[in-house]
């Protein structure tokens, strides 16, 4: 028997592996030594942890481990990254590229930066969710201090061409920050072929805690630096001030460790599930999937099933927890922004489920899954006009709708 | 979200869900909301022209919870009354009823909109004059 209800909602976030919680627990009360205190003990073992966890994090995306800055989750890091390099090379120019389905932690930053005099460029994607290198290079000035592009996108799990964004950068002597929140730990990234010199990412994205993130920061080939956003005691090599959260960085270090072993078995078996859901939701008539099929992340999927509405759908599959891109989910009438991108036409971004599939998710959930969203996207269409109206061949374009 | 129960209800177990026939003259359709806005909202009536009384009343609607609820809600209270009484039907008659939260409330709007475009769909049928609102009642 299938536990209820199914979490399918993993770009949300994961669960805590229990391995990662069994290694947090004792920092909280044996080993709870402040890490900055070096005097005694308690600070020495606590120090001892975090530089193991940054090892094993740097280790994961290929970095070393003075890199690694701690946050408190990927809004911080992308803030710190954003703000922090425009502060830092302001005199060397004030434009920033970007694409305009970022999440809001880089979209909303970059709002308040052009109140500051940057300028931004938003990249338009296509509608697969890709950018293109020409799109890019003819998008760059000679004032271009930043290039801040999403490793894979939250809503529809899409992967940009990282390896060719990063080369031109470099190229072109310009950084490159990637927010990789829903990337590291679900497939391989490497900071150093990749040539990204800063990365955003955080720890409940891979089954490890909330409140715990980083930011890659490079070291050598440029040597990068970004100005503190919190003032404070200096830590994080004057980055990023504030106690260290040490339970929490312990997890986020033993989440990376298992990533780095369990990582592609579980996007191996992922796809799998994930294909066989998509396959069978195909079957229904005028359904869609939303983005790029061929590149993207294993555990993921984003589909669209016309003339039903999102939100009557979620309701309709209560026993499965998933997001939508329908307007009602959100307090705007507005669809996702992300799936309006793309270019799909509102009834369809209205009508969309995101599923985010993780290491703890079952087949029998996923059998539960299809025949759940199958049986409601089959009742709502039998009391739905637009199923009615397109049955009988009527355009719905053609119809002079009384907007409200 | 959390839906009333009442919203639950009517969500599981729609009433009157279906279609009549647009073009008879004793039966009103209105359709209103537009697929951008993730509402669209079809009710009809059946009147029966000697007595001037809605005898049936179907709807189909595409949104959500609370706008399926409004609109099978609507068709209950219209089944019986006269079209005259129909026209009395206030939006904020179904909020209160369906304990519907104050970003739902459009959903009650959209359900008054069909049923006031049902009764003139029916009424220019007759040969009558469309029902003329003063001013907007929606709340």
């Amino acid at each position: 028997m299938v536990k209820l209800p199914v979490y399918l909602d993993n770009n949300a976030t994961t669960p805590v592996d229990s391995r990662v919680l069994e290694a947090m627990i004792p920092f909280f009360t044996q080993h709870f030594g402040n890490a900055s205190s070096r005097n005694h003990a308690f600070g020495w073992e606590a120090e001892d942890a975090v530089d193991q966890a940054r090892k094993d994090i740097a280790d994961l995306i290929h970095a070393s481990d003075k890199e690694i800055i701690f946050t408190s989750g990927a809004t911080e890091s992308n803030n710190l990254a954003l703000k922090g390099v425009f502060e830092m090379y302001r005199d060397k120019g004030n434009h920033i590229i970007t694409i305009n389905t970022e999440h809001k932690a880089i979209l909303d930053t970059c709002s308040h930066l052009e109140k500051s005099g940057a300028e931004i460029t938003y990249l338009e994607t296509g509608e697969d969710g890709l950018i293109t290198i020409e799109q890019l290079e003819q998008a760059i000035r000679k004032e271009t201090i930043l290039v801040t592009i999403m490793y894979a996108n939250n809503e529809i799990g899409v992967v940009q061409p990282i390896r060719e964004i990063g080369a031109l950068c470099a190229a072109k002597g310009i950084l490159f920050h990637s927010d990789a929140t829903q990337a590291v730990g679900k497939i391989p990234v490497d900071v150093i072929a990749d040539n990204i010199h800063l990365m955003s990412f955080t720890a409940h994205k891979m089954y490890g805690p909330k409140g715990i993130g980083a930011l890659y920061v490079r070291r050598k080939n440029p040597r990068v630096k970004v100005t503190a956003q919190m003032d404070g005691g200096g830590h994080e090599r004057g980055m990023r001030s504030g106690t260290l959260n040490v339970p929490g960085i312990v997890g986020f270090g033993k989440a990376a460790a298992l990533a780095k072993v369990e990582m592609q078995a579980d996007a191996e078996r992922l796809s799998k599930l994930r294909d066989k859901l998509e396959t069978a939701l195909l079957e229904l008539e005028e359904s869609y999937v939303n983005g790029s099929r061929e590149h993207r992340l294993p555990h993921c999927t984003n589909m669209s099933f016309k003339y039903v509405e999102g939100e009557g759908l979620i309701m309709g599959v209560k026993d499965i927890a998933v997001s939508s891109g329908s307007a009602c989910t959100s307090a705007s009438l507005e669809p996702s922004y992300v799936l309006k991108n793309l270019g799909l036409d509102d009834e369809l971004a209205h009508s969309s489920l995101r599923f985010g599939l993780s290491r703890f998710t079952t087949e029998e959930e996923i059998d539960f899954t299809i025949n759940c969203v199958k049986t409601a996207v089959t009742r709502l269409r039998e009391m739905s006009p637009l199923w009615e109206m397109f049955k009988e061949g009527i355009d719905l374009k053609s119809v002079k709708w009384q907007e409200h | 979200m959390a839906y009333s129960e009442k919203v639950i209800d009517h969500y599981s177990n729609p009433r009157n869900i279906g279609t009549l026939d647009k073009n008879s003259n004793t039966v009103g359709t209105g359709l209103v909301g537009a697929p951008e806005c993730g509402d669209v909202m079809r009710l009809q009536i059946q009147v029966n022209p000697e007595t001037g009384v809605i005898e049936d009343a179907k709807f189909k609607t595409f949104g959500c919870g609370s706008a399926i609820a409004s609109s099978s809600l609507a068709t209950e209270w219209l089944k019986g009354k006269s079209v005259d009484e129909a026209l009395s039907i206030d939006n904020m008659d179904i909020v209160e009823e369906l304990a519907l939260p104050p970003v739902k409330i459009h959903c009650s709007v959209l359900a008054e909109d069909a049923i006031k475009a049902a009764i003139n769909d029916y009424r220019v049928k007759q040969g009558l004059e469309p029902f003329v609102e003063d001013k907007p009642t929606h709340h």
